[in-house]
């Protein structure tokens, strides 16, 4: 992974040579350049914070939204379904509009472009989670149910102890996957003025005219962000998987 | 444990089941069946695959609920309700043929969570009636080891462990011994005997029948979701009056 992101640099640093590239614009030895590369790094203050705000709410949304899906209870299931469909269905840029600019106006309320972003990314992605956490409950041997009923746990405890943390190691690469593609689908924030990364290289674009340079930064800061997102997921699964031994 | 050889043969069995139906769709996979329980006895249940044995110990502890008739533990109504529940909890355990095992807890915590979510012991008092079961099944040594690190022997004695932990009145045995390999079974085995001396009230289903004549007080014959024998283990074995169950007899029995 490393060596690729090596490869792509030099790359790039080949093709700068040309005369096509400006890459004084973010070079950080001259002083311009150090203030644009600095602004547009502090892009990712709001990245992360949106994205993982987002993903928590999500997460919880999502599990919430699970557990009625796997009830015996025909409209709890019908509340799953419907759930999933509808919010599913929504682009998520359209989601962002809608919730910045309509939900104001229906509920008579402000509210941040923050938490805009936050509501409609979190949204957006509960109706995925869902569907994840409800595979991965599902996929939990009956058995491990039913030797929870012989030793007297109660539903909750059930969940929380028993089907919970073993769906969990299992749907962990999903969850991964999903955080990737939160960071990813913030950017689409930007475009109610949040300032992140996408926003800020726009901005910069507009008064430094240098759209090539300033948008392979901002590629490459997502690559990197997202790498190191993907090491992280999969440093936990294997601490998590050495709990299970050979299973 | 409680020993319980004294309080053996009281007039009121401890489980009853009267004329108990169960149906998956249209199949009927229990046909009005009745069967009293004293506390203390042991009671060995076979019959050919499909006949309704699981069924049978399943609906005991409502992990299926049966359509019509009527069960009761220790004279509280097996009905689904809060109350039946609570009876359910405190006075059965279950073993399972594939052992079923928390594989994300290692054996102590699997023993431990059962009394402690119950609110029945703290974690210091749990640990140590835990260890001491293990040291009963034979395996203190394994506490800290996660499932998948045992063989087949040593997890079903676990799971055996794990019920008793509960400190039922009750055990229920489906099959425990049919997913061992045949130089585990024994040492599963041995711990059931020891049980059963000990006075514990337990309905095992197996087709070990030299468990059960080691053990039973009462033999059971199913076939097509009915009890078609039932009988003391010296009757059974030497002259069962259905013609079915001598038939059975003499598949499973060595010659
Ligand atoms: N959940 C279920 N849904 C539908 N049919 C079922 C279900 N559980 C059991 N049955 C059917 O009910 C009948 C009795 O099943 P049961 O498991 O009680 O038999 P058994 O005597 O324990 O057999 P085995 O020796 O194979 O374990 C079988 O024909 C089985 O197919
Ligand atoms: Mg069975």
């Amino acid at each position: 992974m490393i060596r690729i992101l090596l490869a792509g640099s030099l790359c790039l640093l080949i093709a700068g040579c040309s005369s096509d590239w400006g890459w004084y614009v973010v070079n950080p030895a001259t002083k311009k350049g150090m203030t644009n590369l600095q602004f547009l790094l502090s892009g990712f203050y709001f990245t992360v914070l949106l994205s993982v705000t987002a993903i928590v709410i999500s997460v919880v949304l999502g599990l919430l939204v699970a557990l009625p899906g796997l009830s015996s209870r025909k409209g709890l299931r019908r509340f799953n379904r419907v759930y999933v469909e509808l919010v599913r269905a929504v682009p998520i840029l359209v989601m962002i509009l809608w919730v910045y600019y309509g939900l104001p106006q229906l509920l008579g309320i402000t509210i941040t472009v923050f938490w805009a972003g936050v509501i409609a990314l979190a949204l957006s992605d509960s109706a995925f989670e869902a569907e994840i956490f409800r595979a991965g409950i599902q996929s939990i041997d009956k058995g491990q149910y039913e030797a929870s009923h012989t030793v007297a746990l109660s539903y909750t405890d059930t969940m929380r102890f028993i089907i919970l943390p073993q769906a969990i190691r299992r749907i962990l690469p999903a969850l991964g996957n999903q955080l990737v593609y939160m960071l990813k689908m913030s950017s689409l924030v930007s475009v109610i003025g949040m300032q992140e990364l996408t926003r800020k290289a726009n901005e910069l674009v507009v008064t430094e005219y240098r759209p090539l340079e300033i948008y392979t930064v901002l590629l490459l800061e997502y690559l990197v962000l997202i790498l190191i997102v993907s090491a992280g997921v999969r440093w936990l699964e294997r601490r998590l998987q050495t709990d299970q031994r050979n299973r | 444990m409680v020993q319980q050889s004294d309080l053996k043969a009281t007039d009121s069995p401890i489980i009853q089941m009267r004329s108990v139906s169960k149906f998956f769709g249209t199949f009927q996979a229990l046909n009005e069946v009745s069967i009293d329980i004293g506390l203390g006895e042991r009671v060995v249940v076979c019959g050919p695959s499909g006949s309704g044995k699981s069924t049978l110990i399943r609906c005991i502890n409502q992990l299926e609920k049966h359509d019509s008739g009527t069960i009761s533990i220790d004279g509280t109504a097996i009905d689904g309700s809060k109350a039946s529940l609570n009876t359910v909890h405190a006075n059965v355990g279950m073993v399972f043929q594939q052992f079923n095992l928390f594989p994300h807890l290692t054996v102590l915590e699997n023993l431990t969570l059962g009394p402690v979510r119950a609110g029945r012991l703290s974690k210091t008092e749990a640990n140590d009636i835990a260890i001491r079961y293990l040291e009963r099944v034979r395996i203190p040594e394994q506490a800290d080891k996660y499932p998948a690190q045992l063989s087949g022997g040593q997890q079903q004695r676990v799971a055996i462990a794990r019920s008793l932990c509960m400190e039922p009145n009750i055990m229920l045995f489906d099959e425990p011994t049919s997913a061992l390999d045949p130089e585990m079974i024994n040492e599963v085995l041995d711990v059931m005997v020891e049980l059963a001396e000990s006075g514990m009230t337990m309905i095992c289903v197996t087709h070990e029948m030299g468990f059960a004549r080691r053990v039973a007080d009462k033999m059971v014959f199913m076939d097509h979701g009915k009890i078609v024998e039932m009988s003391d283990k010296e009757k059974f074995f030497k002259a069962p009056d259905s013609e079915r169950c001598r038939e059975f007899l003499q598949q499973i029995l060595p010659h």
